[in-house]
């Protein structure tokens, strides 16, 4: 049965912002993304050239090789306004907490076969630095990226890789103490292993054009990273030899990759639809740091692979190039 | 058996520790400074950034359950509050306008903090101040987007907010705002902080951000009263950074002192500028009225900023010399802004009138010094000529400060009879200012504020006409053309309350929603 429950309606003069209806062609109702994303950011008349680069303005788009008519035709699949985006990590963090709280009350950690917990201990501790230079970059490309469409994902996604950092360092306070933490970070700074990706990271941090480094971060390492140690390592090989309680300290970063992926896709399509210039420079960008990401993951994927490492490695990079050439970026 | 070796606890602030500052390390393939080419720039000297002490422990697992819960809050209550109606619940439509000033005025200066502390978020090498920044910087994209979308419903029945953001880029007293946060973000990142995390966010937001809530929250405002309040606890952990922030860099090196104290000085000056439109809107615009822009001053800082000055006398801070100077403005700033609006009236996006009598009594009683003596004989005489058919619009422009981008409608500290107006001569050019605080901002850094993108300059210029406007055709109005680039529609938007859409509107709806048709 309907029921008719009466409200007092009056017409509305509009329905959303000007700014808002010029884009989604017309007056009418718009999203809460719609109208917390588009025209945010200030594009005319500013004051100032900032101290720190007086060569640009506040925010411009000449910090990127990367050229778009419109930054705003870059769209978030997943349609993330910071209410969006907080309720979607608080459910996966209830998760997460849960997940923990199995491991924890059923002293799942302890039962772990020693070698294990010693394999995941040296291959995820010291990952927790290299979420930490996410989290640097991805506040780099939201600082200087251009366009609120563009750059708001980014904040998220440098919030989201210190959750992550900080639910590696929870794992190996779990599975070891605080011991485990400063042998990961000896190991992050001094072992043969871990200096291809460390010097990876470090070169990123010196990348001036935002796009680049969207490129050298969000697509091409997180892009290899988390398919091979999450996806086929911790989910697949260390599961199969009974590590499947360290997949469940995991799945929030498997979630997250899953999801995160697809705006990353949107993303680079987008980009690379824009022109034949913009394909030629990403097509450049992702070569090069393709294979400086391969030649860094290998040392780092022995330590759980051992002979098995470049296989598995060559598996995650055709797999890459496929995901990659669908979003129209062919190698 | 093996024997289980008790693990190692660690204390809550160790905790933290690891979970942040523990994950940065010393780079070796890439240079520090290159690393982090903005920090060194500005001569503040840090000598340990592990010296730091983090202000709040909040790790992101539990940001995001704490956040996720007060966003399910807000966004029940702004839905409510559409559905129901709520904005013909405010005591009555002039209100609106404080909305519309919020809105164009502020809400865009949310937007600009967030991007800011992602700047500084990445610029710090110290990874202490670098997490807190960048929680920030998520914060204050939330107060943008909650205002916005709280504000939406205001948007669909009332005029003034539609193209708020063009507007923010574009309109004359916009520019107040906008100067202000821009000439922050284009700072180093050390004064950016001074400046937003000490001096607005901890110093003035008490005269900001409190006086639109409370107004709201007495206007019957429940939409904009619940983003103010869901947004208290954030402000809470802003306050407590912007407070470590100068703490931490005073403790660092004595050297630091006479940087931030000039900076403290520029920026409660600056701020407190911006602030001349809280004032009015304190003492005009709001229906029920919470307190006068004079008491809140008093209050606000006053008292709790001389209390805090006090505190940080240990590290050799003073009170800003400003201060002197603000206490004699306190009786004139809030008439002589509003005044200033009622002349432009036709060139601003809100509306304004002159104050019912009750509203002058008011005024009288809580401005005894100032009040009956300068303003209510000049808001008596532009009633009676509104009587008479002849509401007054000033068609000329006025003459801009140049670092506070306020037209020059101060008077002289102790007479308000007299404009201040002081002028620099600078490579060849005069520029000119409202205040000795304004000119001794310019003095300091006169190369950067030459670049002034002053609204009455770029009118006479021909920067603020719509593409292809011929200004020398027969019958050009250049007001009109002014107003078509602005995106203000003439006779919705601007001029005088009295006779308005909003004002009609609002009455029709009303009866709607409270009488049988």
């Amino acid at each position: 049965m309907h029921i008719d429950l009466r409200t007092v309606s009056i017409k509305p003069l509009r329905q959303t912002y000007d700014h808002v209806a010029r884009r989604i062609g017309g007056d009418k109702p718009a999203s809460r993304y719609q109208e917390g994303t588009f025209d945010l950011q200030a594009t005319h008349n500013f004051h100032y050239r900032p101290t720190w680069d007086p060569q640009h303005e506040i925010f411009d788009p000449s910090r990127s090789a990367i050229r778009m008519a419109d930054w705003y035709a870059f769209k978030d699949p997943r349609q993330f306004y910071y209410g969006a985006y907080a309720l979607a990590r608080a459910k996966q963090q209830d998760t997460a907490e849960g997940n923990f709280d199995f491991v924890e009350d059923r002293g799942l950690a302890d039962d772990l076969p020693a070698a294990l917990r010693d394999t995941v201990l040296k291959l995820l501790v010291p990952l927790r630095h290299v979420a930490w230079g996410s989290n640097m970059n991805n506040a780099a490309i939201c600082a200087y990226g251009y366009g609120t469409a563009f750059t708001q994902p980014c904040v998220y996604q440098a919030m989201d890789q210190l959750g992550i950092a900080q639910y590696l360092t929870r794992i190996g306070l779990l599975l070891g103490d605080v011991a485990v933490l400063d042998e990961a970070k000896a190991a992050w700074m001094d072992d043969e292993a871990w200096q291809g990706l460390r010097r990876y990271v470090e070169d990123s941090f010196v990348l001036k054009d935002p796009f680049e480094l969207y490129v050298a971060q969000n697509v091409v390492l997180d892009g290899l990273l988390y398919p091979l140690v999450y996806e086929t390592v911790i989910d697949g090989v260390l599961a199969a030899r009974g590590g499947t309680a360290v997949a469940m300290l995991t799945r929030f970063m498997t979630d997250w990759f899953g999801e995160t992926r697809k705006w990353v896709d949107a993303t680079l399509k987008t980009a690379a639809a824009e022109s034949v210039g913009n394909q030629a420079l990403l097509q450049k960008w992702i070569a090069h740091w393709r294979d400086r990401a391969a030649g860094a993951l290998l040392p780092v994927a022995r330590i759980a692979l051992d002979e098995d490492a470049e296989a598995v490695l060559a598996d995650t990079l055709q797999q890459f190039d496929a995901r990659l050439a669908k979003a129209g970026v062919a190698l | 058996m093996d024997m289980q070796v008790a693990k190692k606890k660690l204390g809550l602030k160790e905790k933290y520790q690891v979970m942040t500052r523990g994950l940065d390390w010393e780079p070796s393939y890439q240079k520090k400074e290159d690393i982090y080419p903005y920090a060194s720039y500005e001569g503040i000297k840090i000598h340990d950034w592990d010296k730091w002490e983090d202000p709040f422990r909040l790790t992101m697992d539990a940001y995001w359950k704490y956040q996720a819960e007060k966003e399910r809050k807000l966004y029940a209550i702004i839905d409510a509050y559409a559905q129901n109606n709520g904005h013909l619940n405010v005591t009555d439509a002039r209100y609106i306008n404080t909305v519309k000033l919020f809105l164009t005025g502020v809400s865009p200066l949310e937007y600009m903090a967030h991007r800011g502390f992602a700047h500084a978020g990445r610029a710090f090498p110290g990874a202490g101040p670098r997490v807190a920044c960048l929680m920030q910087s998520l914060d204050e994209i939330r107060h943008a987007q909650t205002q916005i979308h709280a504000l939406s419903n205001f948007n669909k029945h009332y005029n003034g907010l539609h193209d708020f953001r063009h507007m923010h880029d574009r309109v004359w007293y916009l520019s107040v705002p906008k100067s202000f946060f821009d000439d922050a973000v284009t700072a180093g990142p050390f004064e950016f902080m001074v400046a937003i995390g000490f001096s607005f966010e901890y110093v003035l937001t008490n005269l900001l951000f409190v006086p639109f809530v409370s107004g709201a929250a007495y206007n019957g405002d429940m939409g904009t009263m619940t983003f103010g309040f869901s947004a208290q606890s954030d402000e809470a952990r802003h306050m407590t950074l912007g407070l470590e922030v100068i703490k931490f860099i005073l403790e660092q090196d004595p050297d630091n002192l006479p940087i931030v104290q000039r900076w403290i000085d520029k920026w409660t000056w600056r701020g407190y500028r911006v602030l001349t439109l809280v004032a009015m809107m304190m003492d005009y615009m709001l229906p029920k009225r919470t307190m006068s822009w004079k008491e809140a001053w008093e209050v606000y800082f006053e008292e709790n900023g001389g209390a805090l000055f006090k505190d940080l006398a240990r590290y050799g801070i003073t009170m800003p010399k400003c201060a002197e100077t603000i206490a004699l403005e306190k009786d004139h700033l809030s008439h002589q802004a509003w005044g200033t609006f009622y002349n432009y009236g036709a060139a601003a996006a809100f509306h304004t009138w002159v104050p019912e009598k009750e509203e002058m009594d008011w005024l009288a009683a809580k401005y005894p010094e100032s009040f009956d003596k300068y303003y209510r004989p000049r808001l008596e005489f532009w009633r009676e000529q509104a009587a008479k058919g002849k509401r007054f619009y000033n068609k000329t422009l006025p003459m801009l400060c140049q670092t506070c981008q306020i037209p020059m409608l101060f008077t002289e500290p102790g007479d308000p009879s007299k404009i201040c107006y002081r002028e620099v001569d600078y490579q060849g050019s005069k520029y000119h200012f409202c205040s000795d605080h304004c000119k001794a901002i310019f003095e300091h850094e006169p190369e950067k504020y030459v670049q002034s993108w002053l609204p009455v300059h770029q009118i006479y210029q021909g920067n603020c006409f719509p593409e292809g406007t011929d200004p020398t055709a027969e019958g050009f109005d250049p007001l009109a053309a002014v107003l078509q680039y602005y995106h203000l529609e003439f006779g919705r938007d601007n001029l005088d309350f009295e006779g308005s859409e909003d004002q009609k509107n609002f009455d029709l709806w009303r009866g709607q929603a409270t009488k049988n048709g």
